[in-house]
């Protein structure tokens, strides 16, 4: 199928979704799709580095959690405009991946997945025990970040306002990944020594990827903050960055729609089997069919579903 | 151009490398040949900075090198070719040459324009490609080109990166009759523009290309000197030529 028509497609059911759920009076699910959305913005972030750099992350919770709990701090504080507090968010993020990558990306394989998944936790750890900022408990935020001038509680809006940024997300990633800076990463990540041998400083393109996802991941985390107005540190715990991992193996490595599609499936599986009338009184135990269906498509679809529907093999 | 000085790298208790002195002139092909573990490879690793070396000096066109990492290396104009096959195997031939091109043609820390339209990239990528005979095969990935391609693919890379002096480790190895002579036919070409430090054990190819040899035993430099006074070299054809040309 032609890109642009899939780009057309996929952006035309977005627009649409929240006015057939409004026809329907079925509002609980723009504020689902919303979840989707921002989820579909981080797991993109994620596949920046784990598809795209080849970096193997197993700590992204950490920029994503510092991001929404930066938002939550702010608001605490009284700080709400999202002029604010948006641009801190990703300004942390940013920061705590170049601090954790600067040590990271010295270690290979393994290691690496190892040492950021340590540096989230510990990340975890710190925030848990900020006791002024509801520490295990978390933080309510007192209302959605202002500054837009309409109010984001108008959930019309506020679907709309993240379908724009993750939009422009896509398509700063897009430009990105076409780039030279973008071929460097993919080279890096096919062959680290022979690009090291043709001349690019190794180290510094996959830092500045990993920052640049960072940041991403910390405007994803200011988002989702605002999405439930509550920031706790099961944000930033190791399962939430195996649920990010899981969402792009789910939708394709390395593949552009691969975050994206991985969120919705996984999160709508979810939906599917916990909450629902589906399964009954198993709905408790909803792990075991959407585990089963992950199963499946990393035995059947090994280049995610992503991957699957596009022509060329890679 | 390309000056050693006492250079030695030990593995534990095992000198691989032991106080080397080695000169490469400008428009050489000087060739490094040895019996296998001889330390050739750690030596070419060494010159190229992927291995730190123990002891000694590094110069390359006036500048001490010793210290320098890897990349800048490559950007002084030192190139590598390696052992084993070490290509992009996922890109197509025509994107591995673009992008050893473009690491050395202004920056890639850019984000924005599309590398697809930077049409300089890709000729001078094609023009690199017709050098060493990898015209018909530039859409082609690399992961599925025969093993002499993938062989010409990988000294075109290094070639791509426009070096002062080239290290070919072992460029023929593994190649048919057919594509040895063609690899030969192209260090022959290149050699007006490129020096070349060739470690090789086709000893028909190096006594046919080199101006100068060095034999390397346990990781010392018995002998270097010209084709002709190396094949007369008594320690020489004992150390290692003994045999092939005795027979």
């Amino acid at each position: 199928m032609n890109k642009v028509l899939t780009t057309g497609i996929i952006l035309g059911v977005a627009i649409v979704f929240p006015l057939v759920m409004h026809v329907l009076d079925q509002a609980f699910y723009i504020s689902f799709a919303t979840r989707i959305l921002i989820y579909a913005m981080a797991a993109a972030s994620l596949n920046l580095v784990l598809g795209y750099g080849g970096m193997v992350s197993f700590g992204h919770a950490a920029f994503f959690g510092a991001g929404a709990y930066i938002v939550g701090i702010l608001a605490f504080e009284g700080v709400t405009s999202l002029w604010v507090s948006w641009p801190a968010a990703i300004a942390v993020a940013a920061l705590a991946a170049l601090a954790i990558g600067a040590i990271s990306l010295r270690t290979r394989g393994v290691y690496f997945i190892m040492i950021t998944l340590a540096f989230a936790q510990m990340m975890y750890y710190v925030f848990v025990s900020m006791k002024a900022y509801g520490g295990d408990d978390g933080l309510s935020l007192p209302s959605r970040s202002t500054g837009l001038g309409i109010s984001l509680s108008n959930d019309f809006a506020w679907y709309y306002l993240v379908l724009a940024l993750l939009m422009i997300i896509l398509y700063l990633l897009h430009r990105l990944l076409a780039s030279r800076f973008g071929r460097v990463i993919e080279a890096i990540r096919e062959n680290e020594t022979r690009a090291t041998a043709v001349g690019y400083p190794v180290f510094r393109y996959k830092l500045l990827c990993f920052v640049i996802s960072g940041a991403i991941a910390g405007l994803a985390g200011a988002l989702i903050a605002n999405q439930t107005s509550y920031v706790g540190p099961a944000l930033l715990h190791w399962v939430q960055s195996g649920t990010l991992m899981i969402m792009v193996i789910l939708g394709g490595v390395g593949r552009f729609w691969g975050g994206p599609v991985g969120a919705v499936v996984l999160l709508a599986l979810e939906e599917l089997f916990s909450g629902s009338p589906l399964l009954g009184p198993y709905s408790l135990h909803w792990q075991l069919p959407v585990g089963i269906i992950l199963l499946a498509v990393v035995m059947f679809a090994p280049q995610g579903i992503a991957g699957a529907f596009a022509k060329k093999p890679q | 151009m390309l000056s050693l000085k006492n250079l030695s790298k030990r593995f534990g208790g095992v000198v691989a490398v032991d106080r080397v002195d080695l000169d490469v002139a400008a428009g050489e092909v000087h060739a490094l040949i040895g019996p296998n573990g001889a330390g050739k490879t750690t030596l070419i690793h060494q010159i190229s900075g992927s291995i730190a070396s123990d002891s000694g000096e590094m110069h390359f066109c006036d500048r001490n090198i010793t210290q320098m990492r890897p990349h800048d290396r490559v950007r002084a104009g030192l190139a590598r070719s390696y052992q084993i096959t070490s290509i992009f195997r996922r890109f197509t031939v025509l994107d591995n040459l673009a992008l050893a091109v473009q690491a050395r043609s202004g920056t890639s820390f850019s984000f924005w324009k599309p590398v697809a339209r930077e049409n300089a990239l890709f000729d001078e990528a094609r023009s690199i490609a017709a050098q060493v005979g990898l015209s018909e095969k530039l859409d082609a990935t690399a992961a599925t080109l025969a093993h002499g391609e993938q062989r010409s693919l990988e000294v075109a890379l290094a070639l791509a990166t426009r070096p002062k002096l080239v290290l070919l480790d072992e460029p023929m190895a593994g190649m048919g009759p057919e594509e040895s002579k063609r690899m030969i036919e192209l260090i022959k070409r290149i050699r007006a523009q490129v020096a070349v430090l060739l470690v090789e054990h086709d000893m028909d190819a190096v006594f046919r290309l080199a101006d100068r040899i060095s034999v390397m035993v346990n990781g010392r430099l018995i002998a270097t000197d010209r084709p002709e006074k190396i094949k007369m070299n008594a320690e020489v054809r004992k150390a290692y030529l003994g045999d092939e040309l005795a027979a």
